[in-house]
């Protein structure tokens, strides 16, 4: 008998003599909808405040992204090429922007400009799906990661982002800086992926 | 002395884990409990939910597993499963093998530990490396995790450094900063250059066949990113019958683990990536294993199959603050592992860890902060039954005689009489008494005073006055 069968076999032992099965309960998702976090009806507002809780930067305009990048000292980097169109000229100035990763140099990349399929205004989470941001190392490599998500792209809780998730064989939601409390529970941010998560609704 | 392995342990601890581990544990447990119910005001209705989603899915575990095991195909993945450790381990080493990867990353997974994934693949000559911060301290100290989602919860930032200065990782330097830095300098070369990177799955969606993986510092995401094959190990208790009920699961994980809303980083992963994808891991396998699940599964024990690995049983644990992780030699620490551990050894090794379900005092705490409502009190005492009907040693190390207390408690004269003598409880000190093993407790103790059968005493007066009213 090879492991399956004997896993298979073994599980059945095991509950045949049950006399009675546990059933499915019924789901509600509306129970476990977070009111407090979406006071302002599951809108931009709840989004950007649930966002920067998490410590990440939410920007309304590329103006003050181009003064954060200015700021970090940020003048090289990756941009989806999908998206360069959507880059004003103002911001593209005085920056070297690259279309593709190299694996070969990733610290050369100060930050990275993808495109996000949606956000969730309860949780503040960025989703990106591999259909969407198909080198997936332009969103972890780089320090400054920067997302960019249509206004009309926004989930009000994590059930409807859930119900979303489709036929995409990856997709990862990102809820503010990579981080870790490893060391003696002190909160370091940035650990393998960036420490700084900009979301941009355009 | 206690005669028990765990006092033992907790007696010879260093000052300086006991109080990593008591503070590290403590930490965070009222902002914990205040996000939960803060954001989930029905959190105890929810937690009860989840509970019987995963009881559910247990008592159907046939019908899901192979469920999941479809769509996992049709996705486009690989699917194996393995009887023991010894398969599990041989499944990888083949895999690797035969696809000629020699470097592998490995992001945090509590099944590899069970089965010695890394001693294994060490041994067979393969190059891999931990990338959770934490676990990759636990591999260059060749330690073992002593928690469940803080491995290092036993160490302080100098012992880290320390070791980071003696594997080449920089000068000595303590500061948790430039640890988490030096760390990360050197992890991005391994992600790159590693043929392989290997998972486990917080979650599996037998309606989809989605698995679903939890980190906040993105190693597993990144690990994913570089390696060309994925691996993910996974317990077959990990099934979920459909999205819908991750959404419940995934709120009540990292609010009942760190006190997030979500992890930083929760991937849903379906299958291998797709051609036109630049990068992500071409093939993609799963091996569900069982290494004692089945055998669990069989036992009156069988609810914590539900524990989705979220610690904060061993966080509220007061035997876990004090004796730490590694007091319950076995991977799974904490009120866990006081009931998982001797059942997942099976019948021929539960005798070794019988007394693990006694490192409890029974309180309760960790039933109120479980996200999955694990009856864990009643498990303990399901096991130490069961320890006592088999005779394993280890259950009567220090447990009182009861004998002479079943022999009053069978004749109503000798009851009655021994009522009257413990009026001497009363009078003479308490250090004078012969307690026996219970000397321990009352050394620490004072007891109130003695009014044994008093009770007694107003019932038979109330019968008098109910037959004879004056």
């Amino acid at each position: 008998m090879n492991d399956r069968a004997r896993i298979f076999s073994a599980i059945n032992d095991a509950l045949t003599p049950l006399q009675e099965r546990a059933a499915l309960p019924e789901l509600d998702p509306a129970q476990w909808v977070c009111p407090s976090r979406l006071t302002e009806g599951g809108s931009w507002e709840d989004f950007r405040r649930n966002f920067e809780a998490v410590n990440g930067t939410f920007l309304t305009s590329f103006e003050a992204l181009s003064r954060l990048l200015r700021d970090a000292n940020a003048t090289e980097g990756y941009a989806d090429p999908g998206l360069l169109e959507e880059l004003p000229e103002t911001f593209r100035d005085g920056l070297t922007l690259h279309e593709t990763i190299d694996r070969g140099s990733i610290d050369r990349y100060a930050f990275g400009i993808t495109r996000a399929h949606a956000a969730i205004a309860e949780s503040g989470t960025v989703i990106l799906r591999d259909l969407d941001t198909p080198d997936r190392l332009a969103a972890l490599a780089p320090w400054i990661h920067i997302t960019l998500v249509a206004k009309e792209a926004l989930f009000s809780n994590v059930t409807e982002a859930i119900d979303d998730l489709g036929e995409d064989p990856n997709t990862v939601w990102v809820t503010g800086p990579s981080k870790t409390a490893d060391v003696e529970g002190i909160l370091i941010e940035g650990v393998h992926g960036p420490g700084i998560q900009v979301c941009l609704p355009i | 002395m206690s005669h028990q392995q765990i006092d033992q342990f907790a007696h010879r601890l260093d000052k300086g884990v006991r109080d990593s581990v008591l503070g590290g544990s403590a930490a965070g447990t009222e902002k914990r409990r205040q996000v939960l119910f803060g954001d989930l005001p029905n959190a105890d209705s929810l937690r009860a939910l989840a509970g019987r989603i995963k009881q559910h899915t247990l008592e159907h575990l046939d019908r899901y597993l192979e469920a999941a095991e479809e769509r996992l195909i049709d996705n486009g993945a690989k699917v194996h499963f393995a009887w023991d450790a010894a398969s599990a381990c041989q499944q990888v080493e083949t895999l690797l093998r035969e696809r000629g990867v020699r470097q592998v990353t490995k992001s945090k997974t509590m099944v590899s530990e069970e089965i010695e994934l890394n001693r294994h693949l060490a041994e067979k000559g393969f190059d891999l490396v931990e990338t959770d911060l934490g676990e990759f301290i636990v591999q260059l100290d060749g330690d073992h995790p002593s928690h469940v989602v803080k491995p290092i919860i036993h160490k302080n930032r100098s012992q880290i450094a320390k070791t980071f200065e003696r594997c080449g990782l920089g000068d000595y330097n303590d500061d948790p900063e430039t640890i988490t830095r030096r760390a990360r300098e050197y992890m991005r070369r391994k992600y790159l250059s590693a043929e392989a990177s290997i998972t486990g799955a917080n979650f599996v969606s037998a309606e989809s066949g989605r698995l679903c993986i939890v980190t906040n510092e993105g190693n597993s995401r990144f690990g994913l990113a570089g390696a060309r094959v994925h691996i993910a190990l996974v317990g077959i208790e990990k099934l979920v019958p459909d999205d819908r009920s991750l959404s419940l699961m995934l709120n009540l994980l990292g609010r009942s683990a760190t006190g997030q809303n979500l992890t930083v980083y929760t991937e849903f992963i379906r299958g291998p990536r797709q051609p036109e994808a630049i990068s992500g891991p071409e093939e993609m396998h799963v091996i569900f294993v069982n290494a004692g699940r089945t055998e669990t599964l069989a036992s009156d024990c069988r609810e914590i199959l539900r524990c989705i690995r979220c610690g904060a049983c061993m966080n509220v644990c007061p035997v876990y603050r004090q004796s730490s992780g590694h007091a319950y030699r076995s991977v799974y620490p904490g009120p866990l592992g006081a009931v998982l551990s001797p059942l997942l050894a099976g019948s021929a090794r539960f005798a070794e860890f019988a007394d693990l379900p006694k490192a409890s005092s029974l309180c309760g705490a960790c039933n109120e902060v479980c996200p999955v409502d694990i009856p864990i009190p009643d498990l303990l005492l399901r096991l130490r039954d069961r320890a006592h009907r088999e005779h394993a040693p280890a259950a009567f190390d220090d447990a009182p005689n009861l004998k002479p207390w079943a022999m009053l408690a069978k004749s109503p004269a000798a009851w009655r009489m021994s009522l009257r003598a413990a009026n001497m409880l009363n009078i003479v000190p308490l250090g004078f008494l012969p307690f026996g093993p219970l000397g321990r407790w009352t050394s620490q103790r004072t007891l109130p005073s003695w009014r044994g059968g008093r009770y007694r005493q107003w019932a038979a007066e109330r019968k008098k006055q109910k037959n004879n009213p004056s």
